[in-house]
């Protein structure tokens, strides 16, 4: 090669060894309970001159009365639009001008309101939280808007193959009786009809203190999060009923192509999994360490298979999305349209080969090394910390979780990731979802022979001839 | 709110800053390379961010795709970026792994081309296509940020071209572009290594210049970037209309602006989030909460460091609303800004929320790591990393006054509008039509 006319550096050919590991622990907490039944967690780091505060409320999307989809999702936005004492703009110029910015929002388990202020603001921050949780005034004319709002990101996701592959993922893998099939923030069908009635109904029912956790992670002491737990949110009362999680009922028990079509994309969105397991399923670890051989992370099977070998995409990985009722297994990728069929058929085959023989001790020690050593990376932030005490709460983890998470993830054998393949990777039952170029993608699609090919359009509609 | 700070230049001319915190055993490091885009020739578009995916491709002692098997096996997250007016490579790590980081990015910084073959470039040039097809060309207004420099930065100005590249050029690159580029750029005198978080001062300097003190200047000085500077307005309006594969409109609304680091950029960026930072900013609480027009709209700035910066404001509409619609209601509230001005209750709303984000943003090592890498890359001067909130606070209502005065004018602004290609889905047509009556 010409150009290398620099001078040759000198470099040390010894990669070198670690030092002693620094020992670390998870933040301490400590769990109290206020007269009302309202759980309070309080981490104090005193790192930065920074809180976060973390309401979590058994109020997920999983926890929706049937056929009233979103209303999870809509009660938790509805919150910032104005309370009995103030109205929406007021509220959110009041937080904004603490510098906190505001958030509410729900999920399949939870419905989480947070925020993260300097510590100087805590108090007036935390007042108003407990204000807008327990005063909300849900606006006629907000809820309105905000059910436009979510019917034009639904009408968005038409022409955006991520979010719609997700979507027709869910709704070909899960039984139609199951809520998992349907959008965690509800369809077009019953996002129209959602009402104000039906969004205070279900706060009535659900925004209760018994059955939902503050977080308080930061520049504080225990007995001031206490403190100001009692303040804003000790006047709240009533209880939550605990909710069953949704069916884990598949749609098909026989591996199938679904072809949906994306006129004159350059590219194939690329779902291929099943139902998995619930997050507090005992072969959690085991599981988690089996997908990180597979592919958690950059240098796991499918990633350097279809990435680094093949070329066919920018990124590849799979992953079990963790849920009170049992959340899918998925692998994902984006590929050119040639090779459409090629990579299923690479992602079909990596699943094959992590059932049929041991991975080797080397993989198994970079997916535990790699999974204990992040682990403190991942709680550099008192939002992180915070977020991980939450599911600590929605999940009823142990209370020493944190303290041997590490330990479990070095626990795991070849044997118990062998085993974990074996129970949890369902290869007769994978669907395969393409969401593409038809005319580009399907004649090779159907020459793999992968099962029976079905077609639809991005509305979803099926439109196999 | 300050945090320690150390500096100091290698004689091969590395620049080095270190930034401890014993809060958590993990140690971030971050090498920032003064090389983008801005950086590439003519029918060689893409090649930053190419050369950028080679960097993980081995060096001397370290095998393809080996970096990142070697850090995440040690337990520790890595990645590298491109923007417009540089390349960052960076790692986090528990703090007994310092070395082997060091070790990797001084065996690619002084030892890459041995390891460079037809093959990897091949691969990762095809990599390369398809992250471009992911991010840009099958996503909705996926291209919008290499349509949007192209419209406001004149031809053969370097923040003109796509950073992402061409998919013709991308398919030009060559292995002998390969080892010319990293020559002239990827030298210690051309970087700067920032390292934060759980490390003893002096094992930290010793190890630094273990890995990296020998490996030599490069051999001639780097060449120079054209004239970037530009006057600071368009001197007109500049308008570019695109039909694509979306459902709803949605607007690039872009303001030349003053470079990252003046005086004037704090009270532009104070100006962008009094806009559209949060649901209190304007653009927020008049046109998605109170007219209903968009479904969302923020307002953003490249915080490009030479030349001339971007000024953005980013809004989409709601499906019944029409482009021309969209594009009146955004106009509109320039305009208030522009002839009305700000109140000091908006100026402190906005500075708060900067505040927060900026104190919270330094909680994480490589978060750091990064700012201290910028302002010594770009400034020489990681000190000012301590100096940020003081220059927001210092932001006054007339200097966010004078901003909209001397940059919102008509003269300054450059819309990219996306419309819904006619004929998919089958909404524009009616949407279009409605949109004129109800709105």
């Amino acid at each position: 090669m010409s150009g290398a006319e620099a001078p040759r550096a000198v470099l040390s050919p010894v990669r070198p060894p670690p030092a002693p590991p620094v020992p670390y622990r998870f933040p301490r907490f400590e769990i109290s309970s206020l007269e009302n039944g309202l759980r309070v967690i309080v981490a104090p780091v005193h790192k930065l001159p920074v809180v976060t505060a973390l309401l979590l409320v058994d109020a997920g999307a999983s926890t929706e009365p049937a056929g009233r989809d979103g209303v999870a999702n809509l009660t938790a936005r509805g919150l910032l639009e104005g309370t009995m004492r103030r109205s929406g703009n007021e509220l959110t110029e009041h937080f904004e001008r603490l510098g906190a910015g505001v958030f509410a929002g729900a999920d399949w388990d939870s419905a989480d309101v947070g925020v993260t202020v300097l510590t100087t603001h805590l108090e007036a921050a935390l007042s108003l939280v407990g204000e807008l949780v327990l005063e909300p005034s849900f606006p006629e004319r907000d809820v309105a808007r905000l059910r436009a709002e979510r019917l034009a990101d639904l009408l968005q996701m038409r022409t955006e193959p991520r979010g719609l592959a997700d979507e027709m993922f869910a709704r070909f893998v899960y039984d139609p009786v199951s809520r998992y099939a349907r959008p965690e923030d509800g369809g077009p069908d019953t996002v129209t009809t959602l009402t104000r009635d039906d969004m205070v109904r279900f706060y009535r029912n659900r925004y209760r203190p018994h059955g939902s956790t503050l977080v308080l992670a930061g520049d504080l002491s225990v007995d001031e999060g206490l403190t100001l737990a009692r303040r804003t949110l000790g006047r709240w009362d009533g209880r939550a009923d605990r909710c069953a999680p949704p069916s884990d009922a598949p749609a098909r028990t026989t591996r199938a192509v679904h072809l949906v079509y994306k006129e004159d994309a350059p590219q194939s969105e690329l779902r291929i999994g099943h139902i998995g397991l619930p997050r507090t399923h005992p072969d959690y670890f085991p599981t988690l360490v089996m997908n990180a051989v597979l592919g958690g992370l950059f240098s796991s099977r499918i990633n350097l298979n279809l990435r680094e070998a093949h070329a066919y995409t920018y990124a590849a990985f799979s992953g079990f999305a963790w849920r009170r009722g049992a959340g899918p297994f998925v692998a994902s990728t984006a590929v050119e349209n040639d090779v459409t069929a090629q990579a299923a058929r690479e992602v079909l085959a990596e699943i094959d080969r992590i059932r049929a023989a041991p991975v080797s001790a080397d993989e198994l020690s970079l997916a535990t090394s790699y999974l204990g050593g992040v682990f403190p990376i991942k709680y550099e932030t008192t939002d992180a910390i915070a977020r991980a005490l939450a599911a600590l709460a929605a999940y009823d983890l142990p209370l020493d979780y944190f303290d041997t998470y590490r330990d479990a993830i070095r626990a795991v054998s070849v044997a118990d990731v062998q085993r974990a393949a074996e129970r949890h990777l369902h290869p007769e039952a994978l669907q395969v979802v393409v969401v593409g170029d038809a005319s580009e993608v399907k004649a090779t699609l159907e020459a793999m022979e992968f099962g029976p090919l079905l077609e639809y359009g991005a509305d979803g509609a099926d439109i196999t001839d | 709110m300050r945090i320690p700070i150390e500096s100091y230049r290698l004689s091969n001319g590395l620049v080095v800053t270190l930034s401890e915190d014993h809060t958590a055993p993990i140690v971030a490091v971050n090498l920032w390379y003064r090389v983008g885009s801005a950086n590439e020739r003519p029918g060689r578009t893409g090649f930053a961010h190419l050369f950028e995916h080679m960097l993980f491709q081995g060096s001397e002692h370290v095998a393809a795709n080996e970096h990142f098997e070697l850090i995440q096996r040690a337990g520790g997250t890595l990645n590298g970026s491109t923007w417009l007016d540089r390349t960052n490579y960076y790692e986090t790590v528990p703090s007994n792994e310092l070395a082997l980081a060091l070790w990797l990015e001084a065996d690619r910084m002084g030892g890459l081309l041995p390891a460079m073959t037809q093959q990897k470039l091949d691969t990762q040039r095809d990599v390369v296509k398809n992250e471009r097809r992911w991010s840009m060309d099958n996503q909705p207004y996926g291209t919008w940020s290499e349509r949007l420099p192209a419209l406001t930065y004149p031809p053969n100005h370097p923040f003109h071209h796509s950073l992402m590249g061409s998919m013709e050029d991308l398919s030009a690159a060559r292995l002998e572009d390969i080892a010319n580029f990293f020559a002239t750029y990827y030298r210690p005198d051309n970087a700067v290594l920032s390292i934060a978080g759980d490390f003893d001062p002096s094992e930290a300097r010793a190890l630094v210049a273990q890995y990296l003190g020998a490996i030599p200047r490069g051999p001639a000085s780097i060449p120079p970037l054209a004239d970037m500077r530009l006057s600071p307005t368009f001197g007109g309006a500049r308008r570019e209309v695109v039909p694509d594969m979306v459902m709803v409109p949605r607007l690039f609304l872009a303001f030349r602006a003053p470079v990252f680091g003046t005086d004037e950029y704090y009270a532009g960026s104070v100006l962008g989030a009094i806009l559209g930072l949060g649901k209190a900013s304007r653009l927020q609480r008049e046109l998605v909460r109170e007219r209903e027009i968009a479904s969302d709209a923020t307002a953003f700035t490249f915080d490009l460091t030479q030349g001339a910066d971007l000024l953005v404001i980013d809004a989409t509409a709601r499906p019944e609303v029409s482009s021309d619609a969209l594009e009146e209601e955004v106009a509109r509230e320039v305009a208030a800004l522009e002839r009305d001005g700000v109140t000091a209750a908006e100026v402190e709303r906005a500075v708060a929320l900067i505040e927060t984000s900026f104190v919270t943003s330094l909680q994480s090592a490589g978060e750091r790591a990064d700012k201290l890498s910028m302002f010594a890359a770009q400034f020489d001067d990681p000190f000012l990393l301590n100096e940020q909130t003081e220059r927001y606070s210092a932001v006054t209502v007339d200097r966010v006054n004078a901003f909209a005065r001397a940059r919102l004018g008509a003269d300054n602004r450059a819309s990219l509008v996306y419309v819904p290609k006619p004929g998919d889905g089958g909404l524009p047509n009616e949407a279009e039509a409605a949109s004129g009556a109800a709105r």
